[in-house]
C-alpha cells in the first residue's frame, strides 16, 4: 500500500509541477496582472497539489505523524503570504511571489527529508523573512531618498566584508561568517543588497567616463575583498552584477567586452596565485581522479543526480546524505536523486521564469534607477542559481553558493526574499508611472 | 495593423533583452547537459565503489541470477541463515573465471552485469506482494552466451593442466565457453581470499588466463606472418620456394625447426602446414618491415581490444631498427612477442568470418525476474582485419594444416576443420613448450572457433589438437 502511494505520487508530483511551470511561462503571454489572474489561480492550485503530494509521500515513507503538524503550519503560512500579498499589494507582480513560494516549498520538503531540525529552523527564518519582506515594497515605493546614499552603501559594504576578511574565522575553507547570538550570518549575502543599491545609484548618476571609472573601482574593491576571503562564488556574483548593470546603463557592448576581458584576466591570475582555485578546477575537470579527497563532493553529487533517473527514487529512497553540505550547496543533487531529473529541471525552469519576469519588469519601467535595481536583482538571482546548479553537475567548476530560496541557510533566504520584495516595490512604481501617464493623457484630451 | 507594428518595433533596452535571452539559453544548455549526463552515465557512476547507493539497492533487491544461453543457472543468490544473501554457484569451479565474483572487488560477468543484477524491473504489484511478505525484490537476471555443454567439455578436456580455452562463434562474436586453469571455488572466494592473494607461485588462480594470460604465440603466429607475406605478394605468393635443412641462419642468428626436424623442399602452403620455422624465418627476413608493422597494427597488437572483460594487451612490433635476429624470432612467434588466447581467438575468428572481426560478447540480454526483457545485445561487427580474399587464402592454408600438416588428428571427421598449431618455447634453456591450437569448423561455413593453450605440455599437435577435437565433436554432436 505504502509502495503504491509513493510510486504513484512521483508521477502526480511531476504532473502538477509540469502544469505549474507551463503556467509560469504562459503568464508572459498576457501583459497585465488582471489578465493573468486565471493563471495565478491555476499556479496556486498546482503549488498546493505538489506540496500535498510530497507531504503524503514523506508521511507514508517515514511514518512520522509529527510531520503532519509541521506541514499544516507550512500550508497556513504560505496561504497567508499569498492572500495577504495580493490584498496589500494588488499592484505587485504575483508571478514572482508565487514562484518564490513554490521554490521555498520545494526547499522545505527536501529539508524535512534531510534534517527535520534544520527544516524547522528554516521554517522560522522563512516566516520572519516574510514579516520583514512585507515592509520592503512599501519602503521602496515611499522612501525615494534611499536613492541618494549611493557611496554610503559602498562604504558600508566594503567595511563589513573587509572586517570579516580581517577578523572573521574561516569555516569550511571558503565560507566566512559572523556569529551573533548563535545565529551565523553571512555578510557577503547582505552586502549584495547594498551593492545593488550602490551600483544602481552610481550608474544612474554616471555622466562621464571618470564617474564610471570610480564606480568600477569601488566594485573592484568589493570583488577583490571577496576573492581574498576565498568566497569565490560571491565574488563572481558581484562581478556579474557589475557587468550586467554597466552594460544595461551604458548600452555599450564595448564595456561588457572590456569587463569580460578583465574578468578572464583576473581568473587566470587567481588560478596561478591561489591553490584553492586550482584544486577546484582540477576537481571539476576530473572529479573521479581524486575521488577520496578533492573530488569527493562533486563525485557524490554526480552519483546523486544520476541515480535518480527521470522520476527519482522517491523521498527517503536515495542517500543524498552521502553528499557533504547537501542542504546548502548540493540541494539540487538531492532533489534530482529523490524527486527525479524531470522535477529538478522543472524547478530550475521556475527560476528561469522568475528571472525573466524580473527582467520584464525592469524592461518596462521608465525610471533608470529602478530599472537597474530590478535587473540587478534578476541577474544576481539567476547567476547564483547557475553557479550552484552548474557547479553541482560538473557543468562549471564548483564555487559553493546556495540555491536561492531552496537551500538551507538563513541569510540566503532572508536576502533573497528581500530582493524579491524590492522587485515588487519596483513593480508598484511602474504601475504608478503608468497611472500618471494615463492621467496626463486624460488631461491633454480634456 | 500599421499602428500596432510601430508600437512593437521600439525596443526600450537592448541589453536587457540580450541578457535575458543569454541566461535563458545558458539554462537550456545546462539543463540539457544535466539530463544527458545523468542518463548516459548512470551505470558507470553506479558501478563506482565510492557510490553508497549500491548498498541501498542491495538492501532492497536480491542480486539477480546469471544464466547460460539456454537458461541454466550459473549463479544465483538466496537468503542465508543470518538473513544476509548468499551467492551460490551451481557449477562450482567450471565457470569460475568467466562468471567471476563480487567480493573484495568484482570480476567477470558478476562485474560487467553488476548494475543490472542489483536493479529490479519487476512490476509494482509484485513489489507490493513481496513487501507484505517482507521479502526482497528479485534483481534482474543476466542471460549470457555461454554454452554449459561446451564449457563442461572444455573444462574436463584441460583436466589438471594449466592453460586456457576460448570458444566463440566467429559469425556473431558470442563467447560460447571460456576456461582458465588453475581455478578457484567461487563460493569460497571470500574465505580463501587472503591465501589466494598470498600465493606467489605461478598458479595465479585469480588470473583469467583466457583474456589476461600473455603467452608467446609460437607457430600460431605464422598466421600473422603469412598474412603480411600475402599482402606484400598478392599475386605471386604461390611461387615461394624454400628448402629446409632443419635450420636457417643470417649472420650469427640461427633458427631451428621444432625438435630438429628437416622439412626438405617446401612451397608457401606447405611451409605453413608443416610449420617450418626455417622457412618462416626466411619469409620474415624478406618481408617489408612497413607491411609487417602495418599488419600487426591491423591485427590489434599493442592496441585496445573490443573486449569487456579485463584483458591484457598483446605485444608484437617491428620497425626499421629491429635487428634481423629479432625479426626472425618475431616471424615464428618467439622472442619478445606475446598474445592472449582471447586475442588469438579474435584473429582466428576474423579469418573464419571473411576478414571481419565481430565484437566478442558474453552478455546477450538482461531479463527481469518476471520475464520482461530489460535490455538485449545483438552482434555487431567491430573492424575488418583483412580482406575477404586474404581470409580465404588463410582458410585454405589452415585446412591444409589439418589435411596434411601438424593438426592431422582432426582429419577425416564428419566436419572439415581448419586451424594452426603452435608449440611455443618459453624457456630458452630447455625444450619445454606450451601447446597451442587455434582453429574453426566447418571450414566452408564456420560456426565455432576454438583457441586452446596448454601450458608446458609439449607440441600443439599432440596436446592441444585432441582437446579441440573433443570440443568440435561436442559441438557437432559426433561421439
Amino acid at each position: 500500500m505504502e509502495l503504491y502511494v509513493t510510486e504513484i505520487s512521483k508521477y502526480v508530483i511531476d504532473f502538477f509541477m509540469l502544469c505549474y511551470v507551463g503556467l509560469s511561462f504562459l503568464a508572459f503571454k498576457y501583459s497585465t496582472e488582471k489578465k493573468r489572474k486565471g493563471i495565478y489561480m491555476g499556479q496556486i492550485l498546482c503549488m498546493f497539489a505538489v506540496q500535498i503530494s510530497c507531504f503524503i509521500q514523506i508521511i507514508a515513507r517515514s511514518g512520522e505523524a509529527v510531520y503532519l503538524f509541521f506541514f499544516a503550519f507550512q500550508i497556513i503560512i504560505f496561504v497567508f503570504v499569498l492572500l495577504l500579498f495580493s490584498s496589500i499589494y494588488p499592484e505587485g507582480n504575483r508571478l514572482i511571489i508565487n514562484n518564490t513560494c513554490m521554490l521555498l516549498m520545494i526547499g522545505m520538503v527536501m529539508l524535512t527529508r534531510l534534517s527535520y531540525d534544520r527544516a524547522v529552523k528554516q521554517f522560522f527564518i522563512v516566516t520572519a523573512s516574510f514579516v520583514i519582506g512585507f515592509f520592503v515594497p512599501e519602503i521602496i515605493f515611499r522612501f525615494e531618498f534611499l536613492k541618494k546614499f549611493t557611496w554610503i552603501y559602498a562604504a558600508v559594504g566594503v567595511v563589513s566584508i573587509g572586517a570579516v576578511l580581517i577578523y572573521g574565522a574561516a569555516t569550511n575553507g571558503s565560507k566566512i561568517t559572523y556569529t551573533l547570538a548563535g545565529i551565523t550570518f553571512q555578510p557577503s549575502e547582505a552586502v549584495k543588497i547594498l551593492f545593488l543599491f550602490f551600483m544602481a545609484g552610481a550608474m544612474t548618476k554616471a555622466r562621464n567616463i571618470w564617474q564610471l571609472f570610480f564606480a568600477s573601482l569601488a566594485a573592484a574593491v568589493h570583488v577583490i575583498i571577496l576573492v581574498l576571503s576565498k568566497d569565490l562564488g560571491s565574488a563572481l556574483i558581484f562581478f556579474v552584477i557589475y557587468l550586467a548593470l554597466i552594460y544595461i546603463s551604458t548600452e555599450n557592448i564595448g564595456y561588457l567586452a572590456l569587463g569580460l576581458f578583465f574578468g578572464v584576466l583576473a581568473s587566470v591570475i587567481s588560478y596561478r596565485l591561489f591553490s584553492h582555485v586550482r584544486v577546484r578546477v582540477q576537481a571539476w575537470l576530473d572529479p573521479f581522479g581524486d575521488i577520496a579527497s578533492s573530488g569527493y563532493q562533486l563525485s557524490q553529487s554526480l552519483f546523486g543526480i544520476s541515480s535518480g533517473g527521470w522520476f527519482g527514487l522517491g523521498l527517503y529512497g536515495g542517500s543524498p546524505r552521502s553528499i557533504p553540505y547537501v542542504e546548502r550547496d548540493f540541494i539540487f543533487s538531492a532533489i534530482a536523486e529523490e524527486m527525479g531529473v524531470i522535477f529538478a529541471v522543472l524547478m530550475a525552469l521556475i527560476c528561469v521564469s522568475t528571472f525573466l519576469m524580473i527582467m520584464y519588469e525592469g524592461y518596462f519601467i521608465k525610471d533608470r534607477y529602478y530599472r537597474l535595481l530590478s535587473c540587478g536583482v534578476g541577474v544576481s538571482f539567476i547567476f547564483q542559481t547557475f553557479l550552484t546548479i552548474g557547479g553541482g553537475s560538473k557543468f562549471i567548476p564548483l564555487t559553493g553558493v546556495t540555491l536561492p530560496l531552496v537551500s538551507y541557510g538563513g541569510t540566503s533566504v532572508l536576502v533573497t526574499i528581500v530582493m524579491m520584495m524590492i522587485v515588487e516595490g519596483v513593480c508598484m512604481i511602474r504601475t504608478d508611472e503608468r497611472f500618471e501617464a494615463m492621467e496626463r493623457r486624460k488631461k491633454r484630451k480634456g | 495593423m500599421q499602428r500596432e507594428g510601430n508600437k512593437k518595433k521600439r525596443i526600450r533596452s537592448y541589453p536587457i533583452v540580450i541578457l535575458s535571452v543569454f541566461y535563458a539559453a545558458l539554462f537550456c544548455l545546462m539543463l540539457g547537459y544535466i539530463a544527458c549526463y545523468s542518463y548516459t552515465n548512470r551505470q558507470v557512476l553506479m558501478d563506482n565503489s565510492y557510490n553508497t547507493r549500491q548498498q541501498i539497492l542491495l538492501k532492497q533487491n536480491r542480486r539477480g541470477s546469471i544464466l547460460s544461453r539456454d537458461g541454466e543457472v550459473l549463479a544465483y543468490s538466496e537468503a542465508g541463515d543470518d538473513g544476509k544473501d548468499v551467492r551460490r554457484y551451481p557449477y562450482g569451479k567450471e565457470f569460475a573465471h568467466v562468471v567471476g565474483y563480487s567480493v573484495n572487488g568484482k570480476a567477470g560477468i558478476e562485474s560487467l552485469a553488476y548494475y543490472y543484477l542489483i536493479n529490479t524491473s519487476i512490476d509494482l504489484s509484485d513489489k507490493v506482494a513481496l513487501d507484505t511478505k517482507g521479502d526482497k525484490y528479485p534483481g534482474d537476471n543476466c542471460v549470457t552466451t555461454l554454452d554449459v555443454n561446451l564449457q563442461e567439455v572444455s573444462y574436463n578436456a584441460l583436466s589438471a593442466r594449466k592453460g586456457a580455452i576460448v570458444v566463440t562463434n566467429p559469425r556473431t562474436g558470442e563467447i560460447l565457453a571460456m576456461v582458465s586453469k588453475p581455478d578457484f571455488e567461487p563460493a569460497n572466494i571470500e574465505a580463501e581470499w587472503d591465501s589466494l592473494l598470498a600465493d606467489k607461485s605461478t598458479d595465479a588462480k585469480l588470473l583469467n588466463r583466457a583474456t589476461q594470460g600473455l603467452y608467446p604465440p609460437g607457430s600460431t603466429f605464422k598466421i600473422v606472418t603469412s598474412l603480411a607475406y600475402i599482402k606484400e605478394h598478392p599475386q605471386d605468393f604461390e611461387n615461394y620456394r624454400f628448402t629446409c635443412s632443419g635450420n636457417f641462419s643470417v649472420d650469427d642468428e640461427r633458427i631451428s625447426c621444432y625438435h630438429g626436424e628437416t622439412h626438405g623442399s617446401l612451397d608457401f602452403t606447405k611451409s605453413f602446414a608443416k610449420s617450418c620455422n626455417s622457412s618462416f624465418a626466411n619469409i620474415g627476413v624478406g618481408l617489408s618491415r612497413k607491411v609487417f608493422s602495418r599488419t600487426l597494427d591491423q591485427l590489434l597488437f599493442g592496441k585496445e581490444l573490443p573486449v569487456d572483460l579485463l584483458y591484457s594487451k598483446s605485444s608484437a612490433s617491428v620497425d626499421e631498427s629491429t635487428s634481423v635476429g629479432d625479426v626472425m624470432q618475431l616471424s615464428i612467434g618467439q622472442g619478445a612477442t606475446s598474445i592472449t588466447p582471447m586475442h588469438l581467438n579474435m584473429i582466428t575468428s576474423a579469418v573464419a568470418n571473411g576478414g571481419m572481426l565481430m565484437k566478442p560478447y558474453v552478455i546477450s540480454g538482461i531479463v527481469s525476474a518476471d520475464g520482461k526483457s530489460v535490455k538485449s545485445y545483438s552482434p555487431g561487427s567491430y573492424k575488418r582485419l583483412m580482406s575477404a580474399q586474404q581470409a580465404d587464402i588463410l582458410t585454405g592454408m589452415m585446412v591444409d594444416v589439418v589435411e596434411s600438416g601438424t593438426a592431422s588428428r582432426l582429419k577425416g571427421l564428419s566436419y572439415t576443420a581448419a586451424g594452426k598449431t603452435g608449440s611455443a618455447e618459453f624457456n630458452t634453456s630447455s625444450s619445454d613448450s606450451h601447446a597451442w591450437f587455434t582453429g574453426f569448423a566447418p571450414a566452408d561455413d564456420p560456426q565455432i572457433c576454438v583457441t586452446i593453450i596448454v601450458e608446458n605440455a609439449g607440441s600443439g599437435g599432440s596436446f592441444a589438437v585432441p582437446i579441440a577435437k573433443r570440443i568440435f565433436d561436442a559441438y557437432f554432436g559426433a561421439e
